[in-house]
């Protein structure tokens, strides 16, 4: 099994999942256009690694080191997306199938390179998809520069479960590393309590999209969905089922 | 605030020595309002703040010779510009200073509590703190240290228990006292990190001879932060100070690698937190509460829908038995006056003015408000205080995100199925005025219980339910599409659901009777005039004889547009005045209550159709006008008109395709 093979299966299976249910062999199988048989085959494998959790009834979900992997892969392909597009003007047609071919070999130093070099891209072009947070500890890669020139970035490594709120289970918990969006959305939720640096546990989440119910300071809140998938956690640890 | 030396200003203000104004502020939730009613009683009035659709509930009470005025400022959670609660109120505070602030405090829930007297603190405002909810507090173990409390801020603070009206009074003396001895006290000053207070002196200085609304490190700090409003003001007097101010954020910004107020912000939470652990100490209980398990079984996918529709379903099946019932019994009733005001004055045009104009409009309003509208906020209410709304808010988000509207809007559209005037005045819970008038908007579009009536007495009895469960299937969506088509026109930003969750708790009776019955007031304020105004300008028309030529005029809309008797056309506008009568009026003018000798069944369904949208009635527009001025009442008023028109006459013609 190569690595790229293996990295665009979690990729795939990452972006399949996007709302956190299990994936079907079937819908790999059509995405990759390979054979089934060929998909359980490499599936098997990537459990064996840990990678996934594989059941041939209920499909497959990440472990969170296969989504580290996948999470770091689908940034450097948007990031490549973006650079291609923005800076070298490719057609928007055709960064896609480019930055395919180039993510696999992106070092993870290019990639913090990239970032700062492209200030803050928050979606990649052709489907405004959200660019994943980088694991350093920072809100945008402006921040990145500033944090270069400290030499702070061995402090950030070490903080690679960074997660949006959105994406959390119901008992998990984690500390709060940033916000996204607009001054007044990301004040009011500082006001509520939701400062960096502060615990959070998630109480319940609301079913089809609803908020998510969070316990902080003692207090409870609601936030709507949109919002908690802009507020990103340090994860405390992961679910046990 | 300059003028402590300047004698005239002495004189005027020992003239008005006895007279007192004091501001309750806080969190909500937190039991402002039980401890305002408890000082007041029944002297105080809901009014809104000039230009502002925020609620202002102002009081007077006389204590120890003075004559105290109270306002209970709206709940909020923080000083910044979030939403117009948080301007309004500490707009007050700097402006009219009031002689002292409570501020109002959960000793449940300290630390987010204690995140706004900080601020309160920061506004230099003399203050003294309720420590309120103590029984709440006790219940879940946790014990607050007041001398110690009392030792870190600087102010005076008093445990109370506002539903039981333990401490109310003392905290009504200990205000008293400080007014009297110690006017000028400040409350203690919250340090920051060594970096900003740089900043903060040095912006201190820079405005050293500007003139401020608010105290100078207070509008230090908010420059610091950002604060959009407080740069405004600064701008007039001193524009070089905000440019000063962005560039020192931005080097905290820097060093932080976190934005300047988010840094700010941090240090002041942090601050609370810090002085929460150390006034109070917590055992908390082992078992889960009551309220704990009684909110994990209502917010459920499963059970927490189930109980939703179970008690609406059951809340408006309850008012409206009870209102049928009541409300005939009420209607007999006054009707038996007819004969005395007959002959009082007599059977003439006066008298058919007096009856027939006043009277019968006098007790179309009576038999609204007693049967349904007293109820209907009772209940509101209880459901309010225990906190069940918000669990509803938070399991309908989902589908008014997809409206563009959050949570929060489901309540006002819950309270239009009721009646549409208190639905329109309770928009006030959305944040901003956009959501307001989106929420308002979609609400006049509710089938209202008079509405319902229509819908239920025409269709639903000659064409079967299954028309009318049909009827409002389409209501919903049109409310659905409509609804959307707002959010994309009207401009603004989308505020999503951000809302605390408070514990379940009983409420406390007797503020929900206060509240129900300040309601009803307002609501007899905007109705009963109009209702009554209504009524008597239909009467006229009708002694006067010019029922026939309205309908006459009306009949190319009528008529040949909908398809209608042009008799209907009176009802429609009938219907504006008072729609629970436009079925009554509808029999009258047809000569028969069997409606389906009079009108085909096509001609029901677009009559019905008409009615659903046209207008809400003239109430809620007097409500909309109240809630957000002339322009825009009127331009949702002449936009539903139209659009009913409009899809009456496409009903017309798909139904004769059709039927
Ligand atoms: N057990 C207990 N309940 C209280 C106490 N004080 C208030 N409550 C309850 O808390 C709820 C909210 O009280 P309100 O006075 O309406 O709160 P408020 O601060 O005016 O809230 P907003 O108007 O939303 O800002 C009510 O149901 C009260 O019965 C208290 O000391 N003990
Ligand atoms: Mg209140």
């Amino acid at each position: 099994m190569t690595q790229k093979s293996s990295e665009d299966y979690l990729k795939t299976i990452y972006e399949l999942s996007q709302n956190g249910k299990a994936v079907g062999t079937t819908e790999i199988s059509q995405t990759l256009k390979i054979a089934p048989a060929s998909v359980t085959e490499m599936l098997k494998k990537l459990a064996n690694k840990g990678y996934i959790t594989y059941s041939p009834y209920h499909g497959t979900t990440l472990t969170s080191e296969g989504r580290r992997i996948a999470e770091k892969i689908v940034r450097k392909h948007r990031l490549l997306e973006r650079f291609l597009h923005d800076v070298l003007k490719i057609d928007k047609e055709k960064v896609h199938s480019q930055a395919c071919e180039m993510e696999h070999s992106l070092s993870d130093e290019a990639e913090e390179s990239l970032c700062r070099f492209l200030r803050h891209p928050d979606s990649c072009p052709d489907d405004g998809k959200m660019i994943p947070p980088c694991n350093l500890q920072i809100e945008s890669c402006a921040k990145c520069i500033q944090l270069h020139e400290k030499g702070l970035e061995e402090e950030g490594k070490h903080n690679q479960r960074l997660i949006a709120i959105s994406s959390l289970k119901e008992g998990q918990c984690g500390k709060i590393a940033f916000i996204r969006g607009g001054r007044n959305m990301v004040q009011r939720l500082l006001d509520m309590g939701l400062t960096p640096g502060t615990r959070i546990c998630i109480v319940r989440i609301a079913p089809l999209g609803g908020p998510v119910e969070l316990a902080v300071r003692d207090s409870k809140l609601a936030i709507g969905k949109g919002v908690a998938s802009k507020i990103f956690v340090e994860v405390e640890s992961p679910v046990a089922d | 605030m300059s003028c402590h030396s300047c004698p005239l200003n002495k004189k005027s203000s020992s003239q008005k020595a006895r007279h007192l104004k004091i501001a309750l502020a806080g969190n909500a939730n937190v039991g402002k309002s039980v401890i305002f009613n408890h000082l007041t009683g029944l002297h105080q009035h809901i009014g809104n703040w000039p230009g502002k659709t925020v609620e202002k509930a102002e009081g007077t009470l006389q204590f120890k010779g003075y004559t105290i005025d109270i306002v209970d400022l709206p709940g909020i959670y923080s000083l910044s510009t979030y939403s117009l609660e948080e301007i309004v109120s500490r707009k007050y505070i700097a402006v009219e200073q009031p002689d002292i602030v409570i501020n109002v405090v959960d000793a449940s829930v300290l630390e987010r509590n204690l995140f706004f007297t900080l601020q309160l603190m920061e506004l230099e405002t003399p203050m003294i703190v309720a420590l309120n909810q103590m029984d709440i507090a006790k219940s879940k173990g946790i014990n607050v240290d007041i001398k110690k409390m009392e030792q870190i801020l600087g102010v005076p603070v008093v445990p109370t228990i506002a539903v039981k009206g333990v401490g109310i009074d003392k905290l009504l003396e200990k205000a008293i006292e400080i007014i009297e001895k110690a006017p000028d006290k400040k409350p203690a000053e919250i340090r920051y990190g060594e970096e900003i207070e740089e900043k903060i002196s040095l912006l201190i200085d820079a405005m050293k001879d500007a003139e401020l609304i608010y105290p100078r490190r207070y509008t230090a700090i908010k420059l610091l932060e950002g604060d959009e409003d407080i740069e405004r003001e600064i701008n007039r007097v001193a524009p070089q100070v905000v440019a000063t101010a962005k560039k020192l954020a931005s080097e905290i910004e820097k060093l932080h690698g976190h934005g300047c107020s988010t840094v700010i912000t941090s240090e002041r939470y942090e601050a609370a937190g810090c002085i929460a652990r150390a006034v109070q100490t917590m055992v908390p209980p082992i078992k889960p509460t009551i309220g704990e398990r009684v909110h994990s079984f209502t917010t459920h996918k499963i059970t927490g829908y189930l109980t939703m529709i179970f008690s609406l379903v059951l809340v408006f099946y309850g008012i409206f038995t009870f209102g049928d019932v009541t409300s005939s019994v009420l209607s007999d009733l006054l009707y038996g006056l007819e004969p005395l005001v007959r002959s009082a004055f007599g059977t003439g045009i006066i008298g058919a003015l007096v009856w027939g104009g006043v009277m019968e409009g006098l007790i179309a309003g009576i038999t609204i408000v007693l049967p349904y509208i007293i109820p209907f906020y009772l209940i509101l209410y209880f459901l309010e205080n225990s906190g069940y709304l918000s669990r509803i808010a938070f399991l309908m988000d989902n589908i008014m995100h997809k409206m563009g509207l959050h949570g929060k809007a489901f309540i006002p559209i819950m309270l239009g199925f009721g009646c549409n005037v208190p639905a329109c005045l309770g928009c006030r819970i959305m944040e901003t005025q956009r959501e307001r008038l989106l929420a308002a908007f979609v609400t006049t579009l509710v089938p209202c219980a008079a509405t319902t009536v229509i819908i239920l007495g025409l269709v639903g009895n000659f064409l079967g339910i299954h028309w009318a469960l049909a009827l409002y299937l389409f209501n919903f969506l049109i409310i659905f599409l409509l609804g959307r088509l707002a959010f994309k026109v009207v401009p603004g930003e989308p505020t999503a659901l951000i809302m605390e969750m408070h514990d379940y708790r009983w409420p406390h009776m007797k503020t929900i009777l206060k509240q129900t019955w300040f309601r009803v007031a307002e609501f007899i304020k905007i109705a009963f005039p109009l209702i009554i105004a209504g009524s008597f300008a239909l009467k006229l028309a009708e002694v006067a004889g010019l029922l026939e030529p309205i309908a006459a005029a009306l009949s190319p809309i009528t008529v040949a547009w909908i398809g209608l008797p042009a008799i209907t056309g009176i009802t429609l506008i009938f219907g504006i005045l008072r729609k629970e009568l436009a079925l009554v009026m509808l029999a009258t003018l047809l000569g028969t209550t069997n409606f389906a000798e009079a009108l085909t069944p096509m001609q029901m369904v677009v009559f019905t159709l008409v009615a659903m949208f046209y207008i809400p009635c003239i109430a809620t527009i007097a409500a909309l006008v109240k809630e957000f001025g002339w322009k825009k009442a009127l331009t949702i008023t002449l936009f539903e008109i139209i659009f009913a028109i409009l899809l009456g006459g496409i009903a017309f013609r798909i139904l004769t395709l059709l039927l």
